[in-house]
């Protein structure tokens, strides 16, 4: 009869915003719709259940309160609370008080950290008016270094890359030199690109924590493709754990993506989702705005 | 024990969690699901072990092992041509640097096109693949070049040096990018003034949820796809949305990437594949 999920969300909450009265059963025959809605979103299993839980208890809740426009009621609480676990207010960039602000990228291979790298240098040369240097730590990728250097070039930004990468020269020492450099030669910003690497190579990981305690960071962005399916607790948490981050940006929202991930690393983890890249060029980056996410999400 | 034909709840609820889990996506899910009941009332058992079986049946029926996975590698009185795309950073330059590997040891000799001539380092990145494992890249010098240009002057060279196998990388597109669609489009149209294409791959990243179907569609309706390659199932995602993939596409995986290495791309093992996406849930 519907063509899509959310053509029947959409008329289930249709069908609720028409009701003087909301049932116990109305409110199940809702939450089962948000569920799969949320489900072909990508938003992690695990996220799915504690948000339609509480979603709900609360819905049953207005269900019983019989206040008027109970319908109403249930959509306001299902936006409310993807809002509320999407972060709620934004937060500015932590900048140090003294010397360069420190920020290393990390993520699984291909999510977008040298692009990001390239649009944070530009963003934070023009809109903060900050000296920046990327630092090129990523040596295993293939040509990783030419790269960054095209990419911060692009971005009017200097780069520090004294190892040639493709398996030369050791990340923990790039990174270290190339803030000690930023020190040195008074830059407003450092933000030291990384090798991807996946949650469950424990070597690689340990790698990253070490860099991570070599430079001692102000931020630590995790970058994870809006793409990303259920994976995204696994990865989301491997990193928590394993590197340990302080916000994250997510990717490639320019596609076609539901972007249930945002949900899911959220949720896991509870670190704001700072960002969103929406592009191959240097600009196409943007404020991560909760509330957009959330009509993206339940697709309305 | 349970009732005789039915598995408890909290069975059920597992099986499904693993198929959710593994990015089988709903619409499969419950389809698999649905046939499961019927199957445990069929055979009147509650027993768990039983029902798992069905499922890895059914999850191998739904792969189908039967598909011709092999590439199809031979031209004419030209090259055989593979052209390579997919959304960006799933892993399709990295693949053709291990395709180039396993064609060399069978004794091929191959040239790969750099028509990527958008991303950053993109060339400079195949060329030294290209160097890693012995064969020669054909690249433009110039930053933003016509990439159908390039794909064309790569197949062009190849038959020229009569080779046996020309792969010719693209960059990486969203698949909702109209303009960027067509482009590639155009590649495929270029190239095959020169020489039919033989074998066009989609290449999918393990990780992919959800949006792989719009993928896989879009990217059919441009350069009708001939075969899926698999990334990044070295790590801890079981890409389970190419079993819809397949299907809608009506085409296999054939390659699977196992890793960074140049050795690690392994043709696509329909049980393997499947007992990895039974095995241990995720996450739990
Ligand atoms: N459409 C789109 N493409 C993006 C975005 N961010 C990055 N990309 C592209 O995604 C691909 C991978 O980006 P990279 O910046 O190289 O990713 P990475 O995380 O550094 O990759 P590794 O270093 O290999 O782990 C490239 O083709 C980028 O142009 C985005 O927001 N939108
Ligand atoms: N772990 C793992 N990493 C992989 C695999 N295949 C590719 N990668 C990594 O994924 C990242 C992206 O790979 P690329 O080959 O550059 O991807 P691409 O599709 O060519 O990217 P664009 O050209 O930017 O769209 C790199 O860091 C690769 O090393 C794989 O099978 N396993
Ligand atoms: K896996
Ligand atoms: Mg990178
Ligand atoms: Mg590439």
């Amino acid at each position: 009869m519907f063509n899509t999920l959310s053509d029947r969300l959409s008329a289930s909450f249709k069908r609720l915003r028409g009701k003087g009265v909301l049932t116990e059963h109305d409110v199940d025959e809702t939450v089962s719709d948000i569920r799969r809605a949320l489900l072909d979103a990508d938003v992690a299993l695990p996220v799915v259940r504690s948000f339609t839980k509480q979603v709900r208890e609360k819905a049953y809740g207005a269900a019983r309160s019989e206040a008027l426009n109970p319908g109403q009621q249930v959509v306001k609480i299902v936006n409310d609370e993807l809002i509320e676990i999407l972060g709620g207010a934004e937060r500015e960039l932590n900048f140090a008080t003294k010397g360069p602000t420190v920020m290393m990228l990390a993520g699984l291979q291909g999510a977008g950290k040298t692009t990001l790298a390239g649009k944070l240098g530009q963003w934070l040369r023009t809109e903060h008016d900050k000296r920046v240097l990327l630092v090129a730590a990523d040596l295993q990728r293939p040509n990783a270094v030419t790269q960054l250097q095209v990419v911060g070039e692009r971005a009017g930004v200097d780069v520090w890359a004294p190892e040639p990468g493709n398996g030369i020269g050791d990340p923990v020492e790039v990174a270290r030199t190339g803030r000690d450099h930023a020190i040195t030669n008074g830059y407003g910003v450092v933000i030291v690109d990384t090798a991807g690497r996946l949650g469950v190579d424990t070597e690689m990981m340990e790698q990253a924590r070490a860099i991570r305690e070599a430079i001692d960071p102000h931020e630590v962005l995790f970058v994870l493709d809006a793409m990303v399916g259920q994976d995204a607790v696994q990865t989301s948490v491997a990193f928590r754990d394993g590197v340990g981050f302080t916000g994250v940006v997510l990717s490639k929202l320019d596609g076609d993506a539901r972007g249930g991930a945002a949900l899911s690393v959220r949720g896991v983890t509870g670190a704001p989702v700072l960002f969103a890249s929406t592009g191959e060029g240097l600009g196409d980056f943007e404020r991560f705005h909760p509330d957009r996410m959330a009509s993206r999400i339940l697709d309305m | 024990v349970f009732g005789r034909g039915d598995l408890s709840v909290e069975d059920w609820e597992e099986i499904e969690d693993t198929l959710l889990m593994a990015d089988v996506g709903v619409e499969a899910t419950d389809e698999i699901m649905e046939e499961l009941r019927t199957q445990a009332k069929v055979l009147g058992t509650g027993n768990v072990e039983a029902i798992r079986e069905v499922l890895r049946a059914k999850l191998l029926e739904l792969v189908n092992p039967d598909m011709d996975r092999t590439l199809a590698l031979e031209g004419a009185d030209a090259p055989g041509v593979v052209l390579v795309v997919g959304v960006n950073g799933t892993g399709k330059t990295t693949t053709i640097g291990k395709l180039a590997r396993i064609l060399v040891a069978e004794g091929r000799s191959v040239l790969l096109g750099a028509a990527d001539t958008f991303r950053a380092a993109a060339a400079e990145q195949l060329s030294t693949w290209g160097e890693r494992v012995g064969v020669d890249v054909v690249r433009s010098d110039r930053e933003g070049a016509d990439p159908a240009s390039v794909a064309y002057d790569a197949v062009e060279q190849g038959s020229a040096r009569g080779v046996d196998v020309v792969v010719v990388d693209t960059a990486g597109r969203l698949q909702n990018k109209r303009d960027l669609m067509d482009e590639l489009g155009k590649v495929k149209r270029v190239i095959e003034k020169k020489a039919p294409v033989t074998e066009t791959l989609l290449v999918m990243d393990a990780t992919t949820g959800q949006n792989g179907m719009s993928q896989a569609r879009l990217f059919a309706e441009v350069v009708d796809i001939t075969g899926i390659v698999l990334t990044k199932l070295d790590g801890s995602a079981k890409g389970g949305i190419v079993i819809s993939v397949q299907r809608e596409l009506g085409v296999p995986v054939k390659l699977v990437g196992l890793g960074e290495g140049a050795d690690d791309l392994a043709p696509f093992d329909a049980a393997g594949f499947v007992d990895e996406l039974l095995s241990s849930p995720a996450s739990r």
